[in-house]
């Protein structure tokens, strides 16, 4: 490639470094941005894209580096301070009103006044409309936006942007929600930007779409800068392999457990909008690896199969007995355990004991006429401390003050309580310290070996093929494909999970 | 639990607080520690400290229940009326379980149709008010058997049968929150309503069950008012509710849930008790008294949360 000069590029980002509290998020990072250009950000998930848009915008404040803004450096402190910059981002969940309308969102906090008190209408829905026609919409102004279908919404968002003024606006991962041809509306109204000299930064997981918008494509994996390369040189599959290609220590436990006889059989599952038409077999000792992007259904189904959301329709077998109330007391019955993947909402109680946590699930099993038996209930919990090795000084611990691993642990603990023949973990070793990831590949082993079927989904590509004997993938609510765990790699399953053919 | 746990606990900063409020009224008034102030303060505490045994579960699982003063002047109303009707005991039974059903009313509302405690229980306020007002058409209902009205007057080896019963309450309560599965699930779903029932806890009929416990509380203390004045007015216990919410957070129970105990409430409403009667002996006006109590609720909640914001800190 050519060397830059200052004034090619409206937007520079040199050597940006990031760090969080044990996580090197973003590792001397080069980003830039010509105008008029589309350049699209891909990775997988925590690669950091996140993070690295979120310091263009404001929100996070950069360690070290240099972000260069039409040839002039800048330190960009606030939200605010980016958008007086002529930075505009688009987020995945909408800043939007709804009970506002189309005008009033657009101008939010800054709508032309008149006595200097009264907001002048008249002018709002005037200007609002100025900028509505700009990008194509054919909507009043007036309209409310709880009115509006989610890609009405995004172009309101995009109106917004414009009425700021914005040089370069982000959008992350704008087509999630959209249909087919209101993607292609989006596209139209992108190209429309760019010959008005509107830089966009353009975030997806669809490889598809990023090579058929963008200009130029960065790849980041990791926190690390992999590449950048023109859309034209490049095809799906480089794209796939520069994201994936990782070097894999020697980190996984993986042992072999005896595949037993079918536990868990779902046939057909489907809910509207979220999956359709999922079918699999769970043994028991076998560990069921679920990969596939965010968003691609897999926290719903198994969401939908423990009874948390029930399914619209399909049928799930447990042990060769069907469920037949889609509730999770009937399948806890059944002894089917969930780990969610937050566990700080949804998993634990931050404020009881560790003692409390591990019990919750067991109390109907130890009490005398509603009363608990406290000696138990410290047995218990002091053996799956040891059994575990959850760190914690005693029993009697608030779990908000243990560390993310231990705190993990115990959310797995509470299941292993009852006794469970079927465990599903959600995305288990988000956000703990390596240490204690390897701790849970360890209890994975140890706990398939005690027959149990374990359904594991998680964002990490290695540890899913590492850890499971066999990988289902799934893409926007359907499976599409299977692997064994000695067939399957990084790039089959990425593409398959990332790919539309 | 060790000597330093008891120390940390909040219960025992609040304990603190009474005694140094009885000992600065003891120096200050000569009445206040003769056995006959400290039985009838004991007496006018019972009522609202046996309502706040149901409040203080209640506000753990994060709820609240406004209609506590309605249901118990309900509950007076009727239990004048069926005990004149249909005679004592079966009288007091069928009022209990009126104030029962009233609180299982709130509850079931609060579930099914997934609706913020305050409403629901703010509407069953003055759901029981008014019926209280149709049923009496706004008198007191009088004629009461001598039989009744010397329970709430009597005494059982020198204590007043009021405060007998709430120490029962309390200790019933105190076992119930503290020992039973059930109070387990009280302080869990406070404390997480949603990691709760994903392990598999009915929450819906937790909360239920504590709104039914309040409601057939706030009918106990309903009957026992019934006889105490011997008689059954649509406007007892009016502004009670908030008494029992005051002594509940003075108690140091958590308004967003899952942090308290009935030990707390039991001091909370001795604080109030105390300090009301502690004003009129020391001939401070009514109206002043109301200024104190409100002042006195502010300071032990933020004495509560700087304590534990101290302690906190020497952990960690």
């Amino acid at each position: 490639m050519k060397k830059k000069t200052a004034d090619k590029y409206i937007l520079e980002m040199e050597n940006v470094s990031k760090t969080f509290p044990g996580v090197q998020a973003l590792n001397k990072i080069n980003f830039n941005l010509k105008k008029g250009e589309v350049h699209s950000l891909v990775g997988e998930n925590g690669a950091g894209k996140s993070t690295l848009l979120k310091i263009l915008a404001g929100a996070y404040k950069k360690d070290t580096g240099v972000i260069t803004l039409e040839g002039k450096e800048v330190t960009i402190t606030d939200p605010k301070q980016a958008l007086d910059l002529g930075i505009s981002v688009i987020y995945q969940e909408f800043n939007l009103i709804p009970n506002l309308s189309i005008a009033e969102n657009i101008f939010m906090g800054r709508a032309p006044r008149k006595n200097s008190a009264f907001i002048d209408f008249t002018k709002l829905y005037k200007e609002s409309e100025l900028f509505l026609k700009k990008i194509g919409m054919k909507k009043n102004a007036k309209t409310l936006v709880s009115e509006l279908s989610v890609a009405e919404q995004q172009m309101v968002e995009i109106a917004k942007s414009l009425s700021f003024s914005a040089k370069i606006i982000v959008m992350d991962e704008p087509t999630s929600a959209l249909t087919e041809s209101e993607k292609e509306t989006l596209f139209k109204i992108i190209r429309e930007l760019k010959e008005k000299e509107v830089s966009i930064i353009f975030i997806s997981h669809i490889i598809e779409e990023v090579l058929e918008i963008s200009d130029r494509i960065t790849v980041l994996r990791d926190g690390n800068y992999v590449d950048t390369v023109n859309s034209k040189d490049t095809n799906p599959r480089k794209i796939v392999q520069m994201m994936v290609g990782r070097e894999l220590k020697d980190f996984y436990p993986k042992e072999e457990a005896k595949r037993g006889k079918v536990v868990l059989e779902v046939k057909n599952l489907t809910k509207k909008s979220k999956y359709e038409n999922i079918s699999f077999q769970l043994h028991e000792g076998e560990v069921l690896g679920f990969a596939g992007l965010v968003g691609a259904g897999r926290a719903e189904v198994m969401r939908g199969i423990f009874g948390i959301e029930a399914p619209d329709s399909g049928e799930i077998h447990i042990k060769g007995n069907k469920v037949k109330v889609h509730s999770l007391f009937e399948t806890i019955k059944m002894k089917m355990g969930f780990v969610p993947e937050d566990r700080r909402a949804e998993g634990l109680i931050l404020s009881r004991s560790v003692k409390d946590n591990i019990n919750i699930t067991k109390l109907p099993h130890i009490n005398f006429h509603g009363f608990v038996k406290q000696k138990d209930e410290e047995r218990i919990a002091n053996e799956y401390c040891k059994s575990l090795r959850i760190r914690t000084p005693d029993t009697k611990q608030i779990v908000q003050n243990l560390s993310g691993g231990n705190q993990q642990k115990i959310a797995i603990a509470k299941w292993l309580a009852i006794g469970p023949r079927i465990l599903i973990l959600d995305d288990p070793t988000r956000g703990i310290d390596v240490g204690a990831k390897k701790e849970i590949y360890s209890l994975i082993n140890n706990l398939a070996k005690e027959k149990i079927g374990i359904i594991l989904i998680s964002s990490e590509l290695p540890e899913i093929i590492n850890i499971s004997d066999r990988i289902l993938v799934m893409r926007e609510g359907r499976i599409t494909g299977e692997f064994l765990r000695k067939d399957a790699n990084q790039e089959k399953i990425m593409r398959l999970a990332a790919l539309r053919n | 639990m060790d000597f330093k746990d008891i120390l940390k606990s909040t219960e025992f900063g609040i304990f603190v607080a009474f005694l140094a409020l009885c000992a600065i009224l003891s120096f200050a008034t000569p009445n206040f520690l003769s056995i006959y102030n400290i039985s009838t303060v004991m007496k006018q505490v019972s009522f609202i400290a046996i309502m706040s045994v149901g409040m203080t579960m209640v506000i753990l699982t994060a709820g609240i229940d406004l209609s506590v003063g309605a249901v118990l002047g309900l509950v007076n109303v009727l239990a004048a009326l069926f005990i004149n009707k249909f005679g004592l005991a079966p009288g007091i039974g069928a009022a209990l379980l009126c104030g029962a059903f009233l609180g299982f009313a709130n509850g079931i509302t609060i579930v099914k149709w997934d609706l913020p405690p305050f409403i629901v229980t703010l509407g069953m306020m003055y759901i029981a008010r008014g019926l209280a007002m149709v049923i009496t058409k706004g008198w007191p209902i009088t004629g009461l058997p001598a039989s009744f009205c010397c329970l709430a007057e009597g005494r059982l080896i020198g204590i007043p049968i009021p405060v007998i019963i709430m120490i029962i309450i309390y200790i019933l309560g105190y076992l119930f929150l503290s020992r039973t599965i059930w109070g387990r699930y009280i302080y869990a779903s406070g404390g997480n309503e949603k990691a709760t029932w994903l392990s598999g806890v009915n929450v819906n009929k937790i909360k239920i069950l504590v709104y039914t416990i309040t409601g057939f509380l706030s009918g106990l203390a309903g009957i026992m008012l019934a006889s105490r004045l011997s008689q059954g007015s649509p406007i007892t216990g009016t502004g009670y509710e908030l008494s029992v919410i005051g002594a509940v957070v003075i108690g140091g129970t958590d308004l967003m849930g899952g942090k308290g105990s009935v030990l707390g409430s039991l001091i909370g409403a001795l604080i109030m008790g105390v300090l009301d009667n502690g004003l009129v002996l020391l001939g401070v006006s009514a109206f002043w008294q109301q200024v104190i109590l409100g002042v006195v609720i502010i300071v032990a909640v933020a004495g509560g949360s700087m304590r534990r914001k101290l302690f906190m800190k020497g952990e960690k």
